[in-house]
């Protein structure tokens, strides 16, 4: 009497007969419940011959072809005959097919040769700077032949770009700044109350905010909130033929893309720093009022005893250079993509990291040149 | 046919290949003008490459592309933009700009070619989308639309500046056969009303049968043509078991 399909399971009975080594199958065989294995049914047993049958089954899928090819690639092994004979047709023929798979898988061995991984390595490098000296010398000629009025620009793309990255990246870069400006009054009135320079910290937030802190705040925010954008869109334009409908056209892909983002990120960044830098600022002013009991307007007339003009010259220039890095490396990232989903993430990704990197080797360049130069 | 003194495309041993994997070795053609012409084939025989390297996306390893005479290879970019003009090219997911309306799709080319003032460009850019049967759908953006109406979008772009040559990239791809048909029709009444050459990319039988003047076949493993002809020729002739295997699959399941 079969028990009832809930209850049933997969059964394979060893049962050995003189030398030869019965193997009866039966109940339900599938994928998503427990199966017997052939090394557990065969156990300790090492006989001369195998027979299979399969009268019991009830139900079976690719957990009985498993089991079954097991057995005849066990069987082979052991140079044991294995008689399918009981077997239906069906399921021997998709059991040898198993085996079958099983001796021609390619299970090959992916790893390189340091040799080879330098070499291959190195040719990738030197891709990639020929790609990025390309990419750099494509956008310098189409910014001469803009500047020559050779062509025009797409103002209303420019200033769709602008909304993008500058009017609505104000909440996040007001918030960032505000916070930085908090925190760097809390660390930086633990040192000077130890000698009673309490009031210094508006010096110290005012250099610190106008010449680094505000440009590479919002550098940093732009890279992960427009840079990826810009790599995503540039990304999957390419994976939809965009692109290649551009070049079709003769219409440069460069000019039409890159050049209109460029330069809205080239003129938005320096006026979001501007505006980080007074945030900044105020955060300051804020912790200082509240925590060390300096007036706004003592700590203003003392910020203006150190922060000059060159400060704030010195932080748009850097405003405006990490504008650039990022705007350039979203938009390589994005034509460089593959194309398909994974490209278009990849290239989103190494956006950021490209422009994230750069900025900091850049911003460490500039630290050494005006530093030189006394600025 | 009346043979023309100037091919309307010269192919000549063109040969492409991605870093070290050859896709097309001396494939050599012509096309003439106001023809049907469709490059057939498998999955993976090199079709689309070899439309890709005809319109300039790929620049192949050898040989020579010509239009109307003219080397397109060999062009500077003044007259590499020159050529780009005189053709143009639906792609196979229609790939019409999605931050562009559709007529503003249409207007970009006009823009870019022409000096004709705004409300000019508008208005043919709703001709030609009415030419595909898109009326109304000017301010449509192309993820408002479906995707038979996306590949017509393309062709109307396609048509913008009325070139002499249009590439079609797999038309048939993702459309139900009722839609097919309708592309098909579209095309031969461009090409009678214009006398415009269509290069079509596909491997829909019907189409072949229903529009195509001549046709050439490629085979995956020779990178070359097994085939060239007009369709019913190349049934009727060719030895070869590939290419009665692919013109041929519909009488064998109806047989």
């Amino acid at each position: 009497m079969p028990a009832s399909p809930e209850t049933a399971t997969a059964r394979a009975t060893a049962r050995p007969a003189g030398d030869v080594l019965e193997v009866a199958l039966g109940g339900p065989w599938r994928l998503s419940a427990e199966t017997p294995r052939w090394s557990t049914v065969l156990g300790e047993a090492r006989p001369a011959r195998v027979r299979l049958s399969a009268d019991g089954v009830s139900h079976w899928d690719t957990s009985l072809v498993v089991f079954l090819g097991e057995a005849q690639r066990w069987c082979g092994e052991a140079g044991v005959g294995c008689d399918t004979a009981p077997l239906p047709e069906k399921m021997r023929l998709l059991s040898g097919q198993f085996e079958a798979s099983m001796r021609t898988a390619g299970h090959d061995d992916h790893s390189q040769s340091l040799v080879v991984e330098v070499g291959l390595s190195t040719r990738s490098a030197m891709r990639q700077a020929r790609d990025f000296l390309q990419f750099v010398g494509e956008c310098w000629i189409d910014t001469v032949r803009l500047v020559t009025g050779r062509t025009g620009l797409r103002w209303n793309d420019c200033l769709g770009e602008m909304q993008k990255c500058g009017a609505m990246a104000l909440p996040i870069v007001s918030l960032i700044s505000f916070l930085v400006g908090v925190t760097l009054a809390y660390s930086g009135s633990i040192v000077l109350k130890r000698f009673g320079g309490e009031i210094w910290v508006a010096d110290l937030i005012g250099v610190a905010m106008t010449r680094e802190m505000g440009a590479l705040i919002t550098g940093i925010v732009l890279a992960g909130r427009t840079g990826a954008a810009f790599a995503a869109e540039i990304g999957s334009m390419k994976a939809n033929e965009e692109i290649d409908a551009l070049s079709t056209l003769g219409i440069s892909p460069v000019r039409f893309l890159v050049i209109p983002r460029v330069i809205a990120l080239g003129l938005m960044m320096p006026l979001l720093a501007l505006y980080a830098i007074c945030l900044g600022i105020l955060g300051g002013m804020a912790v200082a009022f509240a925590t060390l009991n300096i007036p706004p307007a003592a700590y203003w007339v003392e910020m203006l005893t150190i922060v000059d003009m060159s400060d704030v010259v010195v932080g748009m220039i850097k405003a405006v250079t990490f504008g650039l890095i990022v705007g350039l490396s979203g938009c390589l990232r994005g034509l460089q993509s593959a194309r398909n989903a994974s490209g278009v993430g990849h290239a989103a990704t190494s956006a950021v990291v490209t422009a994230i990197l750069l900025i900091i080797v850049a911003d460490a360049i500039f630290a050494v040149l005006f530093n030189a130069i006394g600025l | 046919m009346i043979q023309d003194a100037t091919p309307a495309i010269e192919v000549t041993g063109l040969s492409s290949a991605y870093e070290d994997q050859v896709i097309l070795d001396n494939v050599s053609f012509k096309v003439r003008p106001a023809e049907v012409f469709f490059i057939i084939g498998g999955s993976g025989c090199g079709k689309t490459t070899l439309l890709r390297n005809m319109v300039g996306l790929i620049r192949p390893t050898h040989g020579e592309v010509r239009f109307g005479g003219r080397s397109f290879t060999d062009a500077d970019s003044g007259s590499r933009r020159e050529l780009l003009k005189t053709f143009g090219m639906l792609f196979q997911s229609g790939a019409l700009w999605s931050s562009l309306t559709l007529s503003e799709n249409i207007a970009l080319p006009l823009e870019e070619y022409t000096r004709l003032p705004r409300d000019e460009i508008r208005n043919i850019a709703a001709f030609k989308l009415a030419q595909v049967g898109l009326s109304g759908f000017e301010e449509h953006y192309p993820a408002e639309i479906s995707g038979g109406m996306q590949k017509r979008a393309g062709l109307a772009r396609a048509l913008a500046l009325d070139p002499s040559i249009v590439f079609f990239d797999e038309p048939s791809a993702g459309l139900d056969p009722v839609t097919v048909r309708k592309l098909d029709e579209l095309i031969v009444q461009i090409r009678d009303t214009f006398g415009t050459t269509i290069v079509i990319v596909s491997h829909d039988v019907d189409s072949i049968f229903g529009i195509a003047d001549r046709v050439i076949m490629l085979d995956r493993e020779t990178h070359g043509i097994i085939a060239e002809g007009r369709p019913a020729d190349v049934v009727a002739t060719s030895k070869n078991p590939k290419v009665l295997d692919f013109l041929t699959r519909r009488a064998i399941r109806a047989g």
